[in-house]
Formats: C-alpha cells, sequence, structure tokens
C-alpha cells in the first residue's frame, strides 16, 4: 500500500520535469524511425519471401529488431531516470521525510522501484503501438511477440535495479548515472570477451552478460534459466539499496 | 521477498548489557532516552544523554553550533542509529520497533524536506499517506494541518515558488499532520525574519495544547519564550536540564545596583542588615550582594530617606539567560551527573 504510494510520487514527479516528456519523445521518434525503415525493407523482400517455404515473417522481420534496437536506446535512457531516485533526494535532504515517516527501508526502495518501472512500462506500451499498428494490414505472431515484450520488461528491470542501487551510492545524480551506463555497458558486452576460444570462462561471461538471455527470448524461446536470471539480478540489486540506505542510519 | 533486513544487533547487544538500567517508566514518560551514544568514526557527537520528557511538555534543547543538538534530534527521530544506549517513544522502542515508534512522531529536520515540484496540497496529501492515515480522512488532516500553520491561502502554489517563511510553516505542517504524541523541531525559526519568528513561536505555542515538542534551537529567548524545560548541551554532553521557572531562578541575581547622591561610606552599606557584600563603582553607585531570601530595596529606600542619601536609582540586577548559557557551556570540568540530578 505504502509501496504504491511512493511509487505513484516518484512516477508523479518524473511527469512533472521536463526529462520525463522530453525523453518519451526522443525515444518515440528514434524508434518510430528505426520501425519505418525496417517496414520499408521488409515491403522490398516481401514478395521473394513469399515463394521460400518456412520463410521468416512480418513479426520476425519488423517488430523483434525494433524491441533489440529499443534496448540500446533505452540503455541510454535508463540511468537518466533512475540517476535522481535517491541521490536527488539526498541532496535536497529530503530523504528524512521518508526516514521518520512510518516506513520500512525496503517499502521506500520499491516504491521507487517501481515508480520508474511505470514510467517504463508506459514507454514500451507507447512502443508496442507501432507493431500493433500492422493489425491493420495483416497478422501478428503473438507468441512471439509476448516473448519479446516480456524479455524487454525484464531488461528494463534490471536496468532499473541496478540504477537504482547506483543512486543510493551516491549524492552526484551525473555520478550515478554516469555509473550505471558503465556497468550496464560492461555487462552488455561482457561476452565479447574470449568469444572466439571455447574455453569454460567464454562460457560464464556469456551466462554473465545480460543481452544473452535477451536474445533468446527475442527469438521466442522461453527458457525459465533466463527470467530467474533477471528475477536474481533485479532482487540482488534492490536488496543492497536496502542495505545501502539502512546504513545511512548506521553511520557516516 | 526480499532476504535483507535491518542489522540492529549492535545496539540491541549494547542493551542487554545495559539491563541494570531503572526503568522508571511513569505513564506520563512520552520520550525516554536512555544513555544514548553516538559517534561518527572517532568523533564523539552525542555523549551518553540520559532525558524523559513527559506528555504535554515543550522542551528546548539548547546548544552551541555543534554541541550534537542536531544529531540527537535525528536518533529521537529514527533517521540515525545511535551508536549506543535506547530510545523509547510513548514506550516503544524505536530500534526494535520502527515503525510503531515513528507513527508517534513528526519530525521538522533542520532543513525542511520539501518536494519543490509539488504544490503545497500535493505535498501535504503524499505526507498525510506516508504517515498510514486512512484515504478518507486525508483531505481532512491536509485541511486541519493547513489552518492550524496558516497555509490555507497558498495550497494551490507552486512550493519551489513560496517563501522560506512559509516553506518552514509546510515543514511544520508535514510534522503534525498525523496528529503525532511528539513533534520534533530542528531549529524552526532559523533565517526567518522577526515577524515570521513571533508567528513560528506562536505556532509552537499553539501546538502545546495536543502535542509534546522538543524545540533544539541556538537562539536563548526563543526557550524563554516557549518552552517548559530547557536541557543545555555542550561538546556531545548534557551539562543543565531545568525547568524555566528553575532557570529563571537561577537568573534572578541576588544583588541591587544604587546610586547615591550623597553617599556614605563602605563600611556603613556593609554594616547594614541582609547585606552580604558591597562593591564600589564609579560615580556613587554601589552594588549590594543580597544575603539569601532577604528584601532589601524597600529598607534600602527608607534609610536613604532618613539618612538623607540622595537615593536616585535602584535597580535589581538580573544574571541574563545569556550568561548562565555562558557560565555553563565554558566550564570545562562539568559533572553531567550533576546537572542531571538538578533535574530530577
Amino acid at each position: 500500500m505504502m509501496i504504491f504510494t511512493i511509487a505513484g510520487r516518484e512516477l508523479r514527479s518524473l511527469f512533472l520535469s521536463p526529462l520525463a516528456w522530453s525523453i518519451l519523445a526522443v525515444v518515440q521518434l528514434i524508434v518510430a524511425y528505426l520501425f519505418l525503415s525496417q517496414l520499408d525493407g521488409y515491403m522490398e523482400v516481401q514478395s521473394q519471401l513469399l515463394g521460400m517455404a518456412g520463410a521468416p515473417g512480418v513479426t520476425e522481420i519488423v517488430v523483434t529488431p525494433i524491441f533489440g534496437n529499443a534496448t540500446i536506446i533505452l540503455l541510454l535512457v535508463v540511468p537518466m531516470l533512475t540517476m535522481r531516485l535517491v541521490s536527488e533526494e539526498r541532496r535536497s535532504q529530503t530523504l528524512a521525510l521518508l526516514f521518520s515517516a512510518p516506513l520500512s527501508m525496503s517499502e521506500i526502495v520499491v516504491g521507487k522501484f517501481l515508480g520508474v518501472m511505470g514510467f517504463l512500462v508506459i514507454m514500451v506500451a507507447m512502443i508496442t503501438l507501432m507493431p500493433l499498428s500492422l493489425l491493420l494490414g495483416g497478422t501478428l505472431d503473438f507468441g512471439l511477440l509476448a516473448s519479446a515484450l516480456l524479455g524487454l520488461l525484464l531488461l528494463l528491470a534490471c536496468f532499473t535495479a541496478l540504477g537504482l542501487f547506483m543512486s543510493t551510492l551516491t549524492d552526484q545524480p551525473t555520478v550515478a548515472a554516469i555509473s550505471t551506463f558503465g556497468v550496464l555497458l560492461m555487462l552488455w558486452i561482457i561476452d565479447w570477451a574470449g568469444s572466439n576460444e571455447s574455453g569454460h570462462i567464454s562460457g560464464l561471461f556469456a551466462y554473465l552478460s545480460i543481452l544473452r538471455h535477451f536474445e533468446s527470448l527475442l527469438r521466442g524461446v522461453f527458457d525459465s534459466s533466463d527470467v530467474i536470471y533477471y528475477l536474481l539480478f533485479v532482487t540482488v540489486f534492490i536488496g543492497l539499496s536496502i542495505r545501502r540506505l539502512d546504513a545511512d542510519r548506521l553511520q557516516h | 521477498m526480499f532476504v535483507v533486513a535491518g542489522g540492529w544487533s549492535f545496539p540491541q547487544v549494547q542493551i542487554f548489557i545495559q539491563k541494570t538500567v531503572a526503568m522508571t517508566s511513569s505513564d506520563n514518560t512520552l520520550i525516554q532516552v536512555e544513555q544514548v551514544s553516538r559517534y561518527y568514526g572517532h568523533l564523539c557527537a552525542v555523549d551518553n544523554i540520559s532525558f524523559e520528557m513527559r506528555r504535554g511538555e515543550v522542551l528546548g534543547f539548547l546548544g552551541p553550533n555543534g554541541a550534537g543538538k542536531s544529531t540527537t534530534m535525528q536518533m529521537l527521530s529514527g533517521n540515525l542509529a545511535p551508536t549506543a544506549g535506547r530510545i523509547l517513544i510513548n514506550g516503544i522502542d524505536l530500534l526494535d520497533r520502527p515503525k510503531a515508534a515513528k507513527a508517534q512522531l513528526g519530525y521538522l529536520p533542520d532543513h525542511p524536506p520539501l518536494y519543490r515540484e509539488l504544490t503545497v496540497d500535493e505535498y501535504l496529501l503524499y505526507c498525510a499517506r506516508l504517515n498510514r492515515i486512512v484515504k478518507s480522512k486525508c483531505r481532512e488532516a491536509v485541511n486541519s494541518a493547513k489552518g492550524r500553520c496558516g497555509l490555507t491561502e497558498v495550497g494551490k502554489r507552486l512550493i519551489g515558488n513560496l517563501s522560506k517563511g512559509f516553506r518552514q510553516r509546510i515543514g511544520i505542517a508535514q510534522a503534525i499532520i498525523h496528529s503525532p504524541a511528539v513533534v520534533i523541531l530542528d531549529e524552526p525559526t532559523v533565517g526567518l525574519d522577526p515577524i515570521q519568528i513571533l508567528e513560528i513561536r506562536a505556532l509552537i505555542r499553539e501546538l502545546r495544547s495536543e502535542h509534546s515538542v522538543i524545540l533544539s534551537t541556538h537562539i536563548l529567548p526563543e526557550v524563554q519564550a516557549v518552552c517548559d524545560r530547557v536541557q543545555i548541551i555542550n561538546k556531545g554532553k548534557l551539562v543543565l536540564s531545568d525547568t524555566i521557572s528553575g532557570l529563571q531562578q537561577r537568573m534572578q541575581g541576588a544583588s541591587l545596583q544604587v546610586a547615591l547622591r550623597q553617599p556614605p561610606t563602605l563600611e556603613v552599606l556593609q554594616a547594614l542588615d541582609g547585606v552580604a557584600e558591597v562593591t564600589a563603582l564609579a560615580d556613587g553607585r554601589f552594588r549590594l550582594a543580597m544575603a539569601q531570601g532577604d528584601d532589601l530595596a524597600e529598607r534600602l529606600v527608607q534609610l536613604s530617606v532618613a539618612n538623607g542619601w540622595g537615593l536616585y536609582e535602584l535597580a535589581p540586577e538580573r544574571i541574563t539567560l545569556e550568561q548562565v548559557f555562558v557560565d555553563i557551556t565554558t566550564e570545562e570540568s562539568t559533572d553531567v551527573s550533576e546537572a542531571t540530578e538538578t533535574a530530577a
């Protein structure tokens, strides 16, 4: 209950700043451009695809690449949304309001997490409207779409949890943003290391890579280990954030 | 869902060791602070403080800058965990059951925790919800808090556009919105103009009817104006705990200053009944230190008339609160236990 009160205020404050609106606009614009160029490419090869047996459909050619590309944009955008969560409050000394209210640390942290997730769900919903517009002239593979959507939301939950944790570490929003971005990018490209060799290390790195787990969902393969990876990731960083905020009271 | 729990183990161990502390909490004790200390690294900000506060009391927490006032306030409000000792609010341990204890208190930090992008109404509504006021009663709570703090006319305005005086009032409104038993105000009048200061003081006096108030300040007249009881803290130690009337007794100087046109010799004055000591000042002025509980002034006037001393000025000398304060805070070796004894 309290969690949603906090989440609601976070979401509201986001929309009261020009940042959220400009992020929504820019992301929408870029994704729309990608969508249109992808659609254009599909129209060109459509006639050849008709003759092939087991050819990929419109969902595979248009929709999943959109979602894949959207993650790169969101990798840049999410740190900007999460950077202020705690550091800004610490800076303007408003954390005392939450600390002296009858709330537990986990309510505060989960509330803030859900606030940003609420915003990202709105953004993903708006992105999803584009592929859904294809229903006007054809049909979609809804299973694949749902799997890609799930993957995107889980990936964004990871971004947010990590961003939230980075924000609890500092009172400078920009420091939180750049370190979130750095860590996320590192996790993104970690499987590049040793990808030529066939040792067990590369397997570990591939498993750690935040992108690998998304790729299988994007292909429509629902592997519970991917989902568990994301849920673990989120839980760990939310847990760490709670610990970090608790430590604020214990020592300086 | 979340495996992580708050780590309060160290203070709890301390409490276990300190079981010997006498539990004399009566029904009227609202806040009980037992041997609380707080270290920042090696720096000791608050050193073994113990005090109690009763219902309906306004307690002034006085001290120079850096004395540990804000640290104590932060610990009382649950924003900071004490290194040792424990704090009971209305009989509930702040560390063991933080939620229940925090529901009983409202806190205004030295910097009011306001969201500049919200309007006053939105902000107070959020505070009401945070303090677990039932949804249907929130409006009512916001309106009554606004009314009490004189914010009714600015409800629709953005907090970021309001003056410092208004922001301070919003801070107080936020602290009293859930009608807590205890209101903790950390330097509520800092940076305000004299009229605003008077308004805030009137507000604090008004709060007394329903809440107990703890007020920290370094402004002495403020304590005299609004508090029932004073505690002076210096270098992390509690050096004085007294009622305002007790403090005023301390301030009642036991001396008279007189000015005489035809002064008698010093010996004559010294020989008067009830005079303990005479000091000659310039221009026929004398300071007469009185013996305890004696009213010398009236007799002195009669004697002056009878003997033709030409008394033209007679003033009882008062020690100001500033002097008491300076005396206490500059004494190097103050015995804390003695100070707490005088309180009892």
